[in-house]
């Protein structure tokens, strides 16, 4: 456990200078209204480029509903009402020039449950890319295939059958499925609901080092139970708490000397 | 931690049992399998006798009788004046069953003079030998003068008797058929000249008042052109409708006033959705009576709330899982539905449909209200002629009161069952070939 900090410390540190701490994604004062209820009040926090945001906080406290703002899933919510600013490349999301479909296509997602399509592990990766539009060619579209799949680490378990259901897969092998799909559209940004709470244990470290790995190339944010697996993966830590953010920092930071006495306590497991 | 000394243990004294009603529980559950296992065996029971004097009562009506006999197409019968070149009229008039009359005359060896005995023939052969002979010659004229073999039907009272239906210890006259044709039947039996064949007519003949030559045709057909305009119009506008609702509309009063309607729809009397059919479709707008086209539409009405809420129900079934993955890689609303929930709702869909088509195959009721149940003898050549239906075609025979139409009539309800039973099972073939599992 020590030793993973101390890396992460490390990571941390080489980051700081090679990225230049560029803001990808700014929340401004972000709420959430389901209907009457607010769930979240005015969070400000800021997602940085090529680093891995972890969300932490106790059940219900807003972390899964700020990580659907990022990409406007919460827009599928009849009752679901926004209200805030939230930036990417200093654009406005919620902007009305801004078009849903081509957010969700620079912000992809990977879901708590894996969810692949009942179709072939080639067309669950293939959709993607298919209807935005992105190969001309089968060519072209088994090039992105293979690649991505490549990247999500998942492509010497399936090469062989590429045209089997992806239902058949193993939870962990889905889920790698399911980032190899999200990555197949080029985002600029994944977000990550709890990817790992219905993996074992080996899986759980497979999709860990996938994550490490993608980080070079994407901005990650991603909502997590598992304070160890914040420690591991993630470079920022926001600690959320019925609905505010209680804290956010370099995690090295959040979880040696906190701040805030809420996140000591949650991090050490005295609630939560 | 293992080896400790089983006498330094300490042991727990038995606890007093405590009276839970464990007897009393299970009595319960086996009090309520028994009661299962009663309502189950009655249903069987009476699905049993249904079924049963259905079919004992109406296998017989696909065999029918016939009479083989070499039928000379004389001349001075068919037309004694010699002007079939200048007037055809005269072959469609011409005294065709005459003919059978005497063919059968030579063959039962009774003398042309014998008045009684060729009186007591009248009633042997059909009086559908007059069309069946005149369609031949009208087919090929160059036949008259010459001599062939021709399966005449037997009338239908000679029918019933052949296949063992009349008493005979009945006084004579008190029964349909005469000792004198009881024993030329017998003769015509043993020689081989009288036996009972498949009788694709009851598949082929519209309506008719003499039983041989009645059949259901007609109802084939027009049941056909029903379901073709019900399949045409329900499903797609149906799957329309549930799709909007399910997925597009915002959840408000309206849509669940809507969703309110649509229920109490599929439990409308169908009769109601008939006297709808008769008002709008022949008074309003001005349709032909009896068609099958307006039975068609009546039956869509009332075949779409079953279909919207079998499809609403198979697009809500659809793990919402699916959805999120979809437009979490950005497919819009429209791919969503049609490239993912759809596809997969498709089994519940068809399903839904079939059952919604096999009730509008059994219904009757709206269907008497729009001139359906009528006296159709021609085949309709398109949906706008008049027709009957399969089920009104059962009611319109049960109205009869001869032996040879209630075996008809059963013989008509084993052909719908085994369309219905054919339809649901394709149902629950399709149901369990495309279920998925998540």
């Amino acid at each position: 456990m020590n030793i993973m900090t101390e890396q992460s410390l490390e990571n941390a540190v080489g980051d700081k200078m090679k990225s230049n701490e560029v803001i990808k994604m700014r929340g401004d004062k972000v709420g959430v209204f389901y209907g009457e209820k607010q769930a979240l009040f005015d969070v400000d926090l800021d997602v940085r480029l090529n680093q891995v945001t972890a969300l932490i906080g106790p059940s219900g406290c807003g972390k899964s509903t700020f990580l659907r703002c990022l990409n406007r899933m919460n827009d599928t919510i009849d009752s679901a009402r926004v209200t805030g600013k939230i930036t990417l490349d200093e654009e406005d999301i919620y902007d009305k020039n801004i078009d849903v479909v081509e957010l969700r296509a620079r912000v992809g997602m990977v879901f708590q449950k894996p969810n692949p399509f009942p179709k072939s592990i080639y067309e669950n990766v293939a959709y993607g890319p298919r209807i935005h539009g992105l190969a001309k060619r089968k060519a072209d579209m088994d090039q992105i295939v293979e690649s991505s799949l490549k990247k999500a680490a998942i492509w010497n378990e399936v090469k062989d059958r590429l045209q089997e259901p992806g239902t058949g897969l193993s939870g962990g092998q889905q889920q790698r499925l399911c980032i190899a799909r999200a990555i197949a559209v080029s985002p600029e940004v994944i977000l990550m609901d709890e990817p790992c709470s219905a993996l074992d244990p080996i899986a759980t470290a497979r999709v860990e080092e996938l994550i490490d790995e993608l980080r070079q190339n994407y901005t990650i944010v991603i909502v997590t139970h598992s304070m160890q697996q914040a420690a591991r993966v993630s470079q920022r830590t926001a600690m959320f708490h019925l609905g505010y953010l209680v804290e956010e920092g370099a995690t090295d930071k959040m979880f040696t000397t906190p701040d805030d006495k809420r996140t000591q306590d949650y991090i050490t497991g005295r609630f939560g | 931690m293992t080896d400790i000394p089983m006498d330094t243990m300490v042991r727990a004294a038995a606890h007093p049992r405590r009276d839970i009603g464990l007897k009393a529980r299970y009595a319960a559950e086996r009090r309520f399998r028994i009661y299962g296992v009663v309502a189950i065996s009655v249903g069987l029971a009476f699905l049993a006798i249904m079924l049963i004097t259905i079919v004992s009562k109406g296998y017989t009506a696909f065999w029918q009788t016939t009479v083989s006999l070499p039928i000379t197409f004389d001349e001075k019968v068919i037309d004694p004046s010699g002007k079939r070149a200048t007037d055809p009229s005269v072959l469609i008039k011409a005294n065709y069953p005459k003919l059978a009359e005497n063919a059968l005359v030579a063959k039962l060896g009774i003398s042309p003079d014998d008045k009684p005995a060729i009186k007591q023939l009248k009633g042997f052969l059909s009086e559908g030998a007059r069309v069946q002979l005149r369609d031949i010659v009208a087919a090929d004229p160059s036949v008259i003068g010459t001599t062939r073999d021709v399966n005449i039907l037997a009338a239908a009272n000679l029918d019933s008797a052949f296949k063992g239906q009349i008493d005979l210890s009945v006084e004579e006259a008190r029964r349909k058929v005469s000792d004198q044709q009881i024993t030329w039947m017998n003769k015509l039996k043993a020689e081989g000249v009288m036996a009972e064949h498949f009788n694709s007519g009851l598949f082929t003949y519209g309506a008719s008042s003499r039983p041989e030559t009645s059949g259901m045709g007609v109802a084939i057909i027009g049941s056909f052109y029903m379901m073709v305009i019900v399949l045409l119009l329900a499903l797609p506008i149906g799957v329309a409708a549930s799709i909007y609702l399910e997925e597009f509309a915002k959840k408000n009063r309206f849509t669940d006033l809507i969703e309110v309607n649509i229920n109490n729809l599929a439990a409308v009397p169908s009769i109601v959705f008939g006297l709808l059919g008769l008002a709008v479709f022949i008074n309003f707008l001005g349709m032909p009576r009896s068609a099958a086209f307006v039975g068609g539409l009546v039956l869509t009405l009332m075949t779409l709330p079953t279909i919207i809420i079998a499809t609403r129900a198979a697009l809500a079934a659809v793990p919402p899982s699916i959805r999120s993955a979809a437009l979490g890689l950005g497919a819009s609303k429209m791919q969503m539905v049609f490239q993912h929930i759809l596809p997969l709702a498709a089994p519940g869909i068809l399903t839904g449909t079939i059952i919604g088509l096999a009730r509008a195959l059994g219904e009757t009721a709206p269907l008497l209200l729009i001139g359906m149940v009528a006296f159709v003898a021609d085949p309709p050549t398109t949906p706008f002629d008049p027709a009957t239906a399969l089920p009104v075609q059962i009611y319109m025979w049960a109205n009869e009161a001869e032996r040879a139409f209630v075996e008809r009539m059963s013989g008509a309800i084993i052909i719908l069952l085994v369309f219905l039973m054919a339809m649901n099972i394709t149902a629950i073939v399709l149901r369990r070939r495309f279920e998925r599992r998540w």
